[in-house]
């Protein structure tokens, strides 16, 4: 069992009390609810006369069903504007923080936290959405929770939960040139598979997170659940201090202090015991690429693709078959072939500044592929600002992207951001699962947001580091 | 809230690991604001084409209506988070008689497992061995009643008779009957109280 890790830290002072069933009753420190999920919670309480026990701990916004071409109301989808007005009304009976359009704070729910400070190291965090685990990067444990869990938390603050255990995952080393982060966390899902971290928290660590911003560590964090672990978390130290201070909610003067003394304490001991430890060398990493159905599913770009036939375990064998069948691909063949017709870059895997910053990088003075719809969605008003502050938007505009309004957009598609047909997009997102962007039959590449670009600009899958 | 010790029907198999709940109910339906309508999707695009007509899929098959266990393999239902999965499966069949009323699979995505949880729908593991001889049973002869029974742990039917598994907190919840957990956590309310006012964030690190 693990001990004297940030998940034990933050468990533990985080325990109410032990249930009649053994579960440990866990208080949440920050709950965040979209549009989506919270509904039902909502009637759940009307149901049962009860009110929310701590508002002041939960905070709303809107990213999942919002168009990105427009802010207009009503919405033209009759069901996503009565989706909007059910928030809308939710929030004001039962008095809670709402980062609507009007704020100039909405987003997607796992970009505004951190963006407004209100993600801080040490925090118990929850929300109805499985990406929660982006928030571990500030050292939180943070994690996505069902509807009739967030009717709890609403209700008590608390939820009924199970340990987990902790798995350090080192990755040391320096990245070569022109591998991000998201590369990292595809050849971190790649070797120990969709379902290695079921009942973990996973420890990310080693010279690379060391050295990784907060934006990249978010966006290793955020697909913590990919790899079956519910949460992720990199330990807080200098580089989390630094991105937090000055922010709309992080405190500030003597109270800035006491927290960074009390953040601190929340790191890992250096003589903590993990219950698995894996080891990664960063050099090995190279800019990945998924191919198949789910996030392991994913090659080295330029590698050719495996062959079911290889694979001893049955199970195994059948998601390969799966994904061949489902992708129209062939083993052994090399995805440099494959035409894209979409690419997209945004969602809360990688749609904060950086992300669009290295976009646009890539991106200026090229153009995208006549073949190819390509556009940029920032992942919150406040992204959007600074980009256009930066110039961004009109790099990507130049090249032939479209600049859009802040949403969740192609990333889950419940939006009218959708592929028709069987499509392929490359996408900066995070799932390429069956049907998962908006066609029964479309087909996700994912990869990082300059690899998208890079794939944009030549029409077919392309290394980004070999880009004319 | 009703107690769970055991519970007997048909069973029907959906094989494949890791079957996400995209898959299981696609996010275009998650735009209703009450769970009310959702035993209408379940594995909606894997079981009909966008012209309205069927494909090849255990729940469009007439032998498993009216099925009350579900037989899984690895991870099964991985990613999002959304409880409109299980709520899905639970609310399949006919409305006066609706559902599955529990999961047999090789392993569970963690929070799928723990939403069956709250909607009192035991999601049980069992050996691969077993779960494969289970959905050859429950396709060979789909009239075979199971009982899965929570005090012994086990899962009979079809001259079977395997061991299931499932943590002793959600088994102990379930035959308790507190699988609801707002009662239990909103008994310790001043407990909550308490603890909040030692979290040097609750006033802002003051």
């Amino acid at each position: 069992m693990a001990q004297g890790t940030l998940y034990n830290k933050v468990w533990d002072a985080h325990s109410v009390a032990r249930l009649s069933t053994g579960q440990t009753q866990l208080f949440i420190g920050l709950h965040l609810i979209h549009e989506v999920t919270s509904p039902q919670a909502f009637d759940m309480l009307r149901e049962a006369g009860q009110t929310v026990a701590y508002p002041a701990r939960t905070f709303a916004t809107m990213d999942h069903i919002v168009p990105t071409t427009t802010r207009e109301r009503p919405f033209a989808d009759a069901q996503a504007e009565k989706m909007m007005q059910a928030i809308e009304r939710n929030t004001r009976d039962f008095r809670v923080n709402f980062f609507d359009f009007s704020t100039g704070r909405q987003g997607v729910v796992h970009i505004i936290g951190p963006e407004l400070g209100l993600t801080q190291p040490g925090m118990t965090i929850a929300c109805g959405d499985s990406h929660t685990s982006t928030h571990g990067a500030f050292g939180t444990l943070a994690f996505g929770i069902g509807t009739s869990q967030v009717r709890d938390v609403l209700a008590t603050q608390c939820l009924a939960m199970d340990s987990m255990k902790v798995r350090r995952i080192e990755v040391n080393g320096a990245l070569k040139p022109g591998v991000t982060p998201k590369d990292v966390i595809l050849a971190i899902i790649n070797r120990l598979g969709v379902k290695g971290g079921i009942g973990y928290a996973y420890e990310y660590a080693g010279d690379v997170f060391d050295h990784m911003s907060m934006e990249g560590r978010m966006t290793v964090c955020n697909m913590s659940i990919e790899g079956g672990a519910r949460a992720g978390y990199v330990n807080p130290d200098e580089t989390t201090f630094a991105y937090l201070k000055g922010r709309e909610h992080s405190p500030a003067g003597a109270a800035w202090d006491k927290a960074v003394g009390i953040w601190r304490s929340f790191a890992s001991d250096k003589d903590a015991v993990y219950d698995d430890v894996v080891r990664f060398k960063a050099e090995d990493i190279a800019p990945m690429v998924t191919w198949g159905v789910t996030p392991a599913q994913s090659v080295a770009v330029g590698q050719n693709l495996p062959d079911p036939a290889a694979t001893e375990d049955a199970g195994e064998r059948g998601s390969l078959e799966t994904a061949f069948k489902y992708m129209k691909f062939t083993p052994g063949q090399s995805l440099d072939s494959v035409k894209v017709d979409v690419a997209f870059i945004g969602s809360c895997t990688n749609g904060r500044i950086e992300d669009l910053r290295a976009a646009a990088t890539v991106a200026k003075g090229r153009k995208v592929h006549p073949s190819v719809k390509a556009f940029v969605v920032p992942g919150s008003m406040q992204v959007k600002v600074q980009a256009e502050k930066e110039g961004l938007h009109e790099v990507f505009k130049a090249a032939g992207f479209e600049w859009r309004e802040a949403g969740c957009s192609m990333c889950l598609a419940m939006n009218p951001d959708q592929l028709v047909g069987d499509q392929v997009s490359a996408s900066s997102s995070n799932r390429n699962f069956i049907g998962r962007q908006g066609s029964s039959t479309g087909r996700t590449l994912l990869m990082s947001p300059a690899m998208v670009v890079a794939a944009a600009v030549a029409g077919h899958v392309s290394d980004v580091r070999t880009l004319a | 809230m009703p107690k769970t010790p055991t519970i007997t029907g048909r069973a029907v198999p959906v094989r494949g690991d890791d079957i996400d709940t995209d898959r299981i109910i696609p996010a275009r339906y998650l735009k209703e604001i009450t769970f009310s309508k959702m035993g209408d999707y379940p594995f909606f695009d894997e079981r009909f084409n966008s012209d309205g007509s069927k494909k090849a899929h255990a729940f469009n098959e007439e032998r498993f209506q009216g099925a009350r266990i579900l037989f899984g393999n690895v991870n099964f239902g991985c990613g999002s988070s959304r409880e409109h999965a299980p709520q899905a499966l639970a609310r399949w069949g006919h409305p006066a008689q609706p559902g599955i009323k529990a999961i047999v699979a090789e392993s569970f995505a963690e929070i799928f497992g723990g939403n069956c949880m709250m909607l009192g729908i035991p999601a049980v593991s069992a050996d691969k061995a077993d779960v494969l001889a289970l959905q050859n049973v429950a396709e060979k002869a789909p009239a075979t009643e199971f009982s899965l029974d929570l005090e012994s742990m086990t899962l009979k039917g079809g001259g079977l008779t395997v061991a299931v598994h499932l943590p002793d907190s959600r088994r102990k919840a379930l035959l308790e009957g507190t699988w609801d957990s707002t009662g239990l956590l909103k008994a310790n309310e001043e407990k909550t109280r308490a603890l909040a006012g030692r979290l040097a964030y609750m006033d802002g690190y003051k």
